[in-house]
């Protein structure tokens, strides 16, 4: 598939990403992308038929825990790095209008 | 007459201070002296542990005392990559979102140093959530090859490379992705091993791949290495793709092997951007190995032509989902004057992550997004099957497969990130053993015609890790002594 | 012409597992904690911090699974759905889209007369987020992270309901089942149960559906009530003045009794679904499923069959009793002391209905001991007390476990069995109230039930009003053979 990313593409995967592009970094950032783009369209020549996705290394058999809490208390010790908290809380701009 | 301490290798100064010829503080000492040295011209760590370290080399010497510890590394300063989360001390990925991250617990294969007796003297340079090949992503500045300043250390794990190269610590950790061990440890001319996949626990380590991230040592030989190995190796209720491997030891047993060793070298990966000088030294290699009765033959690797196209979509997917954390909500740097959750979200990222780390964002983005997930992530991993498949079949025939480290010794500071499509190709070689989980070692194998080391590559089937390593280490013995820059007292500003 | 409407209705129901821990972490599930007092670095998404599958969270699910007749996938995995939000701590939630844990179910349920089979399109495990608190004060949010990692099965139906009285008895089934497994507390107004209605509309004898839309926010069965019925006005509407339905999703505000698009430019609605690399692939071989299966408890209609066989109860009764798992159980423990199942229905119907209501209880919230109710009705059954005093005493049980034969003799409640005392009292009360008694005798029968109570009240309440019944006939036998 021979995707050309546009200006729209960019200004998506910033919504997905969150992030913030200036008016010159689109055009560089559209470009390398779509050099990388262009570049692993090799993949598409590969013959995938029938073939199961490798998605993960398997181990081999199931590992789980246990229905045991094993946590304490840890509210300081956590919150202790957040930018910004109120009480015990996390804080965050206001998520509603 | 004594030995110094800067010429010990990691065993010979475990050895010395278990004998007490050497005490725990003194060996902490020679490293930072060289730290001092060095660091000026290098600046392999972004956080020097000196008083941490004094205060558990105190410790350590308590407990060698006491006969606490069993590694044969007690007591012995090694660095660690500042990617794996070490309690009460702010570990940055080399980040300005992390640049004042303090955590609260430490990584599991850390855990196992300190409980080993090993000496952490430090948290090591690396390209930014250790996305590059150069250590030149990284937030604090760039680390520099203690081969010749001129040059880049590889990366991303250059700053542990660095310090080993340049005996400011015995051994390191680093973390692998797509050769971020084996491609500085090349550059730089050490040994460095990425283990068979879960061998050693993720926990505690940040995420850039997580299905082919893996923690591993980096060192002055490969006996070093195997002994940290054992130190920081083992299951983890804490990582759920963590596994018990069934080689007890790395160490114990350890005899370099090259009679009968069948060693396969892949066609394709004599192609191409191979440097002359790299490709003259992979051949002198080989000879060496056939001296020593190794069955060397060419065989095809027909997947060669997806290996970076795979890895680069694989691995910038998961670190797409990955790095999503960081949006100034928990921990870490969130932007002022922000009008709302979502500006607050965007220009935390846009602030805090460098251009390489939003590149590979937006790239994994496009990858896993509706419409393009099939015909670019899915197809990668299913290329990823094929690939593993290959390499199951050629390991039923030979023992090895082997390979440069990489195309070209350490390119000069600045060029790589110019095109970073082409440093995404010189990927080629190491990112075979992660997309399929497989063991690989990288040991120097000479230095180019401008007295650059170059290393060799390694890898073999999953769990052969004991297999890969006596194979790395009977080319060592072979090879003869091996000078790093610092031990001819030669080196270049 | 006026066109008809028929309304095609599909539920996304997600009910809280009660597993002790988290679904991916050693923290506690408790509800109702302190603020981020259930939290570690896993379930906050701190660096490093990785996902281990709670074991009981994959059996809870395969019982579900069994109990809906839905096939198992025996490889499943978890996959990673991205979007930012605060209370999902790692901007994604780790859930499972490609290969969920069960497939293909139904559960069939009642209406009035007719019965119907719903359909399960699939279940799947996943994670609860966070809570959000608004702070008007300060203008902000507040998260709480307790929530964040709570196991989560997410039950999705065909669209095959076409209204509301099917929706809610679907979801009362669904909630009964889920309760009987002893997987969930089900509470749609602690959210520990949460439906959402797709609910489209078209033209009656259509064959192909309409555009749906999705409708959050539904917090009690009335709600969702009112949303379906003011959903599917609203898109009539909108069919009957020639607009077209959007597919979206809407938000119910159950106060303004109408709901409203959710919709925002930052809100792009592609989650970027991918297996989760740090969960390894579930392998769920034949033998855990059996061993599910025969551990699953005897269900509400196997148990309201058989009490209609092996205690001879009426339907209606059965059907009242096995409403709860708690309940049942409870009734089926007390006729191990008891052992007249009708006698002991009568009473769980009753007083224990009677008492849970007054109390505002569940029947999960039981604490009483059934021996107690058996040695009550025992008591009851030998005259050593009245129906009056039982029920009296039963409360105390029903609140307080009261042991009963004790807190009868504290109390002096026993029924005097001395006749020779009572009859005294029944002649006393003939001499005073003469005229009435005489009433009785003429055959005015109602004057008994007032010539007992007269005794009753002398006897302090320690008689048995059968007693005196039969001692007034006594006293009337004698005048007649004189």
């Amino acid at each position: 598939m021979r995707k050309q990313i546009d200006r729209e593409d960019m200004e998506h995967l910033c919504v997905l990403g969150k992030l913030n592009l200036q008016e010159r970094e689109y055009e560089a950032a559209a470009g390398e992308l779509q050099k990388m783009l262009d570049y692993v369209e090799k993949l598409e020549e590969l013959d995938t038929e029938g073939v199961e996705p490798l998605c993960q290394m398997q181990t081999g058999e199931n590992v789980f825990r246990e229905d045991t809490v094993t946590g304490a208390d840890r509210r300081e010790e956590l919150l202790e790095g957040a930018p910004a908290r109120k009480e015990g809380y996390f804080q965050v701009p206001r998520t509603v209008e | 007459m004594r030995q110094k301490i800067e010429e010990m290798t990691a065993l010979e100064l475990g050895e010395a201070i278990r004998r007490g010829s050497c005490s725990v503080t003194e060996a902490l000492e020679s490293c930072l002296a060289q730290m001092e040295r060095q660091e000026p011209r290098l600046h392999a760590f972004v956080t020097p542990l000196r008083k941490r370290a004094y205060e558990q080399a105190k410790r350590v010497q308590e407990g060698i005392r006491q006969g606490k510890y069993a590694s044969p590394l007690a007591g012995v300063p090694v660095a660690v990559k500042d990617n794996m989360l070490l309690k009460g001390t702010r570990t940055t990925c080399a980040s300005r979102m992390l640049e004042n991250y303090v955590p609260s617990w430490s990584a599991t294969a850390v855990e196992k140093l300190e409980e080993a007796g090993v000496v952490i003297l430090g948290k090591t340079n690396m390209d930014e959530f250790a996305m590059g090949s150069t250590t030149e992503t990284s937030y604090f500045g760039v680390t520099r090859n203690p081969w010749e300043t001129s040059r880049v250390p590889g990366g991303s794990s250059g700053g542990s490379a660095a310090a080993v190269a340049a005996g400011e610590a015995l051994l390191a950790l680093g973390s692998d992705t797509g050769g971020s061990i084996r491609q500085p440890a090349s550059h730089c001319g050490i040994v460095g091993m990425k283990p068979t996949y879960g061998t050693v626990s993720r926990s505690g380590l940040i995420a850039y791949g997580s299905s082919l991230d893996q923690i591993g040592p980096l060192g002055r030989n490969v006996r070093d290495c195997a002994a940290l190995l054992d130190v920081i190796k083992g299951r983890d209720s804490r990582d759920a793709t963590s596994l018990d491997h069934p080689q007890e030891s790395f160490l114990k047993g350890l005899e370099g092997k090259l009679r009968g060793l069948r060693v396969a070298v892949p066609r394709e990966f004599l192609a191409g951007g191979l440097e002359e000088d790299v490709r003259n030294l992979f051949f002198q290699a080989l000879k060496l190995l056939t001296a020593q009765g190794a069955i060397v033959d060419f065989v095809s690797l027909k997947t060669e032509p997806y290996l970076i196209p795979a890895y680069y979509i694989v691995a910038c997917a998961e670190a797409s989902s990955n790095l999503e954390r960081f949006d100034g909500v928990k921990y870490g740097y969130r932007a002022q004057d922000c009008q709302g959750l979502h500006q607050m979200y965007r220009k935390t990222r846009t602030e805090g992550f460098g251009w390489e780390v939003k590149r590979r964002i937006l790239l994994g983005t496009f990858v896993l997004s509706a419409g393009y997930y099939d015909a670019y992530y899915l197809k990668a991993a299913k290329a990823r099957r094929l690939l593993r498949e290959e390499c199951d079949r050629i390991f039923e025939k030979w023992d090895v497969i082997l390979s440069p480290a990489a195309p070209t010794a350490a390119p000069a500071l600045g060029e790589s990130l110019k095109d970073p499509l082409q440093m995404y190709l010189s990927d080629l070689y190491t990112v075979t053993a992660n997309l399929a989980g497989l063991p690989a070692v990288s040991v120097p194998c000479g230095t180019d015609s401008q007295g650059l080391p170059v290393g060799l590559q390694f890898m073999g089937a999953a769990l052969q890790d004991q297999k890969v390593l006596q194979a790395a280490l009977g080319y060592e013995e072979a090879r003869g002594s091996w000078q790093l820059p610092f031990q001819r007292g030669g080196e270049k500003k | 012409m006026i066109r008809e409407y028929e309304t095609v209705i599909g539920l996304e129901v997600h009910v809280e597992l009660n597993t002790k821990m988290k679904i991916f972490c050693g923290c506690s599930t408790e509800f109702g904690a302190e603020p981020n007092t259930h939290i570690c670095p896993v379930c906050t998404g701190m660096p490093g911090a990785l996902p281990v599958l709670n074991k009981k969270v994959v059996e809870y699910a395969l019982a579900a699974g069994e109990a809906l007749h839905c096939r198992v996938n025996r490889r499943c995995r978890f996959d990673r759905k991205n979007y930012f939000y605060p209370d999902n701590p790692q901007n994604y939630q780790i859930s499972q889209l490609y290969l969920p844990i069960c497939q293909d179910g139904w559960l069939e349920i009642e209406t009035g007369e007719e019965k119907k089979k719903i359909r399960i399109h699939e279940m799947h495990m996943e994670e609860d987020a966070g809570k959000l608190i608004h702070d008007e004060w300060e203008d902000c949010t507040l998260v709480d992270y307790n929530r964040s990692g709570v196991p989560l099965l997410e039950i999705v139906s065909e669209p095959d309901m076409s209204g509301k009285e099917e929706v809610l008895a679907y979801l009362d089934k669904l909630r009964t089942t889920l309760k009987y497994l002893g997987i969930s507390d089900c509470r749609l107004q602690e959210g520990s149960m949460r439906a959402d209605v797709n609910l489209s509309v078209r033209e009656r004898g259509s064959k192909s559906l309409g555009t749906r839309t999705e409708m959050k926010n539904l917090n009690s069965f009335k709600a969702i009530a009112r949303a379906i019925d003011g959903e599917r006005e609203r898109q009539i509407e909108l069919l009957e003045m020639g607009r077209a339905v959007e597919q979206e999703t809407r938000r119910w505000d159950d106060n303004k009794e109408s709901s409203r698009a959710m919709r925002s430019k930052e809100d792009a609605k592609d989650y970027r679904y991918f297996p989760d690399p740090d969960l390894p692939e579930l392998s769920i071989d034949r033998q855990w499923i059996d061993r599910i299966r025969k551990s699953l408890p005897e269900m509400r209609e196997e148990k309201q069959q058989r009490y209609q066989e092996q205690y001879g109860l009426s339907e209606y009764d059965a059907r009242l009793l096995t409403q709860s798992r708690p309940l049942a159980e409870l009734f089926e423990e007390t006729l191990r002391w008891y052992g007249d199942p009708k006698k002991a229905a009568n009473w769980f119907l009753g007083d224990v209905q009677r008492l849970l209501k007054e109390n505002a209880l569940e029947p999960e919230q039981i604490t009483f001991s059934p021996e107690y109710l058996g040695e009550l009705l025992n008591m009851l059954d030998q005259g050593t007390i009245n129906q009056p005093v039982a029920h009296q005493v039963f409360e105390q049980i029903f609140l307080y476990n009261t042991e009963p034969r004790a807190y009868v003799e504290a109390r002096g409640l026993a029924l005097v069995q001395d006749t020779g005392w009572l009859k005294e009292l029944v002649i006393q009360v003939r001499n005073r109230e003469a005229e009435a008694f005489e009433k009785w005798l003429q055959g005015q029968e109602k004057v008994l039930g007032f010539l007992v109570g007269q005794v009753m009240k002398e006897a302090r309440g320690k008689a048995d009003p059968v007693q005196i019944k039969k001692l007034f006939l006594e006293e009337k036998d004698e005048d007649d053979n004189h």
